[in-house]
């Protein structure tokens, strides 16, 4: 049998163009040994969940500063939902407060890395999580 | 396959899921390929190859949203390099045909070679027919575009455009690659730029000194992708070509050296895996790799050995 | 003693001491690294003396504050004569409270407004559209038109206070509603004093915020120049940042470089444009990052000033002096400010000020404490406040000039950071300039590079940040951050509607089509926009007719 990969999803939803961050994490999990497909900045969660079944990702990270991610981050969740896609795990990450992860946690966003996160930490995560692949 | 099933009918979840599993050879993959292959060969596969930064995704976008015009279904594999010392890979074709994500009749996929040189990954083939026996009418693949080693996509595509860019610095370079023997198309790309006409004219020159007296001249065409400029004739050209194909017989031939090279790939590769499994099984490997250090035998010899011992069996 | 003779016994003495004294030292233990070197990668030497000075020639390299090159300062008295503006940048929710928030910043003594604004409006999307959902108000005050605009300002002296308003691709749009807010308060124009962002290639390679492709944008932002050379003579036309750039990863460096080669490119499109360089080159400004390393950031300041006075004299031919010079705003770095031990971030943005102050900063932003949990509470920002004011009034740095001229150590890296900038300049220039350079994501992959380089330093733990990678602790989340209601999103969209009912909607879309036709050739669209804006047509009315004429920018992507 080939070699299986891990597929991530990086993706930037909404009018945020802070992009270093999903670029390290992109970047990190390259170096990890994960097919990370970047969408760009400026993604509608319809976008986001059309190209996240396309390319069968295992994973979506969103990375998001502008504080809209209590409305974005559920709407990603619920359309995936909607194509029979709720297995992708979605993860969330960027200026995020302590108090809105339970929510989040609670619409089906497996888990919210804070600012300071080592990407070890994010890697190590989606790779337990994904299980016997890479 | 229940997936297939609902791959053709449409199911774009199901259709990604079998592209995973050929792409990851898994068990299932041949059942698969095997319903599929029946449905093959309507598709006009076009492989678009050219060097990093000649604009060959906006190209490819353009093009699709040209064939799009006509109700036209069409897939895009877009292929990165995958990183040789981490397996890992970047995979950011995607980014400039973002605004196909939403169009149901359109389908991206982003595919890292995976260890393979040639500018396409193993699987691109495989998932080149699973989109063709899925109701695609064209499928593009676009290559990693090292200028190079781009010899896979002969092998994977009917058409294969070559895209070109001024100023690049070494286009006599690029010229002289093997692109010329290639290319079905070439489009010089970023035609607004300084030098688009020399390396247009260059590239006519050359091509007119080349021997083989070829029944299809490739056209060069010009084009300005990020503004649409060029994009109707390009896309009258694939069709040209694919009628030409047809026509002539060329098709025919082609799609017959590719399954000639195909099955005899997959036989090989069928002995060859259970070759290897058999000395692994067997345990044998050690034995015959510590003979070989220990230089009591040479590596023909054992092959000989290897050989009769699966023959026998 | 001859002066060669000087040179060569200093330099004995030092080896001596290095081979003797030092090695002593070593044996006993080492140094904490095998190499220092600064975020730039210059290379740190563990001392520095008149050796390092010696090509320094004082009047040509240095030379006086106010005076070409202006090394040590663009003012002759510089902090003697005025403080740095105090001005923190703000906004968010609604007017009203953006409103409540600047009385309250001015109150407390900051000495100039800074305008934050939300993601749909820095876009040109009106609050009503789909992709506003759940943005309005988040990152800074939500403004659809004019009526939210005379909100904003409502009992501020648009005579009196200076403001600036970090607005980029539809900065046009909104010195536009500056101006007719001043109008109705009957300030003119001539009296404005302010600045709008206005810095369209840093939104292409490290913000994010562009709406239509460079050309055109080029096209808006001379409009703005020529505009505001003839009517707003006080105005700072454009901001041209490396805030964002190190802010994105960029190293010092890349800071000051990528930020000039950018100012080159909107010389050359004025100049392009067919103004004459000394009409409008008084009035372009900058804005810089003030990061970690206190004298490789107070070195780059100095060598900033140094290169773009020289850049402007010579390679533009300004005869002005007030051409030459680099006139800046800073911001403290938000992106060393760490989520955990907030508190920590408060000394953290004292250093950061020092490194701005004795930089010679004309004005100042410092970020709040809680800078990566929230926007800033009342509390958070009033701290910051007050670092700018004790490092102001309480410690000294600000009554003499450039006190760090002559530091033998500060001086080297000044003219280290000056030769890397041209090296980067000169690079870019051989690129075809900072646009050719963008789209062929030059720029991006430098940057990306560098922030990469920086995360896995970091993890290495070959750069310590307290708290984070060392002296971490268990902590209890932070209480009374900033939120903004949900509600302000609702609030704003219900206005807007009924602003579209309430106003002359016949004579908005004559507006419209007048500057329609005006973007279609090729003439100044300050005033139709101004007369659109007068007439409450709304942002994304007028940002909506611009892109349908103009079209939207397609984003090169390099990882």
């Amino acid at each position: 049998m080939a070699e299986k990969r891990i597929r991530v999803l990086v993706a930037k939803p909404g009018l945020d163009g802070h992009d270093r961050g999903a670029k390290v994490i992109a970047r990190s999990l390259r170096d990890a040994g994960m097919e990370v497909i970047y969408t760009g900045l400026r993604q509608t969660p319809e976008q986001i969940v059309a190209a996240a079944i396309q390319e069968d990702v295992d994973v979506v990270a969103m990375s998001l500063l502008s504080g809209a991610h209590n409305h974005l981050f559920p709407k990603v969740v619920e359309l995936l939902k909607e194509k029979n896609a709720e297995d992708i795990l979605v993860l969330g990450g960027g200026v995020i407060p302590e108090a809105d992860i339970p929510f989040l946690k609670e619409r089906g966003i497996a888990e919210i890395f804070t600012p300071g996160t080592p990407t070890g930490k994010v890697v190590k995560f989606i790779r337990d999580k994904i299980g016997e692949k890479v | 396959m229940e997936l297939v099933q609902r791959a053709r009918q449409g199911d774009r979840r199901a259709l990604a899921r079998l592209i995973t599993l050929v792409e990851n050879e898994a068990p299932e993959a041949v059942e698969a390929l095997q319903e599929l292959y029946l449905f093959t060969g309507k598709a006009q596969v076009i492989g678009i190859t050219g060097p990093p930064g000649s604009g060959k995704s906006t190209l490819t976008d353009k093009l699709v949203k040209e064939l799009r015009k006509e109700k036209k279904k069409v897939a895009v594999i877009a292929v990165d390099p995958t990183s040789p010392f981490t397996g890992g890979a970047i995979l950011g074709d995607r980014i400039r045909m973002s605004d196909l994500n939403l169009d149901e009749d359109v389908y991206i996929r982003s595919m890292g070679t995976r260890g393979s040189l040639g500018g396409l990954s193993a699987a691109t083939s495989a998932a080149t027919k699973v989109l063709d026996a899925c109701d695609f009418d064209y499928v593009f693949i676009e290559t990693v575009g090292v200028g190079q080693s781009e010899v896979d996509i002969v092998k994977a595509a009917d058409t294969t455009i070559v895209v070109m860019v001024p100023g690049l610095g070494d286009d006599i370079q690029a010229i002289k690659a093997g692109i010329l023997e290639i290319g079905d198309f070439f489009v010089v790309n970023k035609a607004d730029r300084d030098g688009a006409n020399r390396v247009a004219l260059e590239l006519r020159m050359m091509l007119d000194l080349n021997e083989q007296k070829l029944v299809w001249q490739p056209p060069v065409l010009m084009s300005v992708a990020n503004q649409n400029q060029g994009i109707a004739e390009i896309v009258a050209g694939i069709k040209d070509h694919f009628t030409y194909l047809k026509e002539s017989g060329e098709l025919a031939i082609k799609r017959r050296e590719r399954l000639e090279k195909e099955l005899l790939e997959i036989v090989s590769k069928k002995i060859y895996r259970q070759i290897a499994d058999k000395v692994q099984r067997e345990g044998k490997l050690k034995q015959y790799l510590d003979s070989l250090m220990k230089k009591e035998t040479d590596p023909y010899t054992l092959v000989k050995v290897i050989l009769q011992d699966v023959i026998k069996t | 003693m001859l002066e060669k003779e000087k040179w060569q016994e200093l330099s004995k003495a030092k080896e001596n001491w290095e081979k003797g004294t030092v090695e002593k030292a070593l044996s006993k233990f080492k140094e904490r690294q095998e190499e220092f070197n600064t975020g730039s990668g210059i290379p740190i030497a563990r001392l520095c003396t008149p050796l390092d000075a010696q090509k320094l020639d004082y009047e040509n390299d240095l030379g006086f504050p106010g005076e070409y090159p202006f090394t040590r300062g663009v003012q002759p008295t510089m902090y003697r004569g005025r403080f740095w503006t105090m001005r923190q940048y703000a906004g968010f929710a609604t007017a009203e409270e953006s409103n409540k928030r600047y009385k309250y910043l001015l109150e407390q003594g900051q000495t100039g407004l800074s305008v934050a604004f939300d993601l749909p409006t820095q876009i040109g999307y009106d609050s009503d559209t789909p992709i506003a959902q759940g943005e309005i108000g988040k990152v800074g005050v939500a403004i659809d038109s004019l009526a939210d605009m005379e909100v904003l300002f409502n009992g501020i002296p648009l005579d009196k206070v200076s403001t600036s308003m970090t607005i980029n691709a539809s900065a046009a749009i909104l010195l536009a509603m500056y101006i007719a807010v001043a109008e109705k308060q009957g300030v003119s124009t001539e009296q404005l004093r302010g600045t709008i962002q206005n810095d369209i290639l840093k939104e292409y390679s490290a913000r994010g915020t562009y709406i239509f492709p460079p050309t055109p944008s080029m096209r808006l932002i001379t409009n703005v120049f020529e505009f505001c050379a003839e009517n707003v003579p006080k105005w700072n036309t454009i901001s041209i940042s490396g805030y964002h750039i190190r802010e994105a990863g960029s190293t010092a460096v890349q800071e000051v470089a990528f930020t000039l080669a950018d100012g080159i490119a909107y010389v050359e499109a004025a100049i392009k444009a067919g103004m004459d360089v000394d009409d409008f080159a008084g009035r372009l400004s900058f804005f810089f990052n003030a990061h970690n390393d206190l004298f490789e950031e107070a070195a780059k300041f100095r060598a900033a000033r140094k290169v773009w006075a020289k850049i402007m004299k010579e390679r533009f031919g300004a005869k002005n002096p007030r051409s030459w010079k680099l006139r800046f705003h800073t911001q403290t770095a938000g992106s060393t400010l760490t989520a955990q031990q907030p508190d920590n971030n408060i000394v953290r943005v004292a250093i950061q000020t020092l490194a701005a102050v004795l930089g010679g900063t004309q004005s100042l932003h410092t970020n709040s404490r809680d800078e990566a949990l929230a926007l800033p509470s009342e509390d958070s920002v009033r701290i910051a406040l007050r670092t700018q004011q004790i490092v102001a009034y309480e410690s000294g740095v600000g009554e003499t000039i450039d006190p760090l001229a002559g530091s033998y150590y500060v001086e080297n890296l000044t003219t280290e950071i000056e030769k890397r900038v041209w090296a980067y300049i000169e690079k870019i220039d051989a690129l075809g300039g900072a646009v050719k350079a963008i789209e062929q994501g030059y720029i991006q992959k430098e940057i990306a590079d560098s922030s990469y380089a920086y995360q896995k330093a970091m993890e290495a733990g070959q750069r310590i940040v307290v708290g984070l990678n060392k002296f971490q602790m268990e902590e209890q989340p932070v209480k009374g951050l900033l939120r903004v209601d949900p509600a302000v999103g609702e609030a704003q969209v219900k206005r807007l509607q009924e602003l579209k009912k309430s106003r002359d909607n016949a004579a908005v879309q004559n507006k419209l089509a007048d500057l329609r036709q005006a973007a279609q050739g090729e003439t100044n669209l300050m005033p139709y926009i101004l007369a659109a804006v007068r007439l409450y047509a709304t942002e994304g009315e007028i940002c909506n007719v611009l892109r349908d004429v103009f079209g939207e920018y397609r984003p090169v992507e390099i990882l």
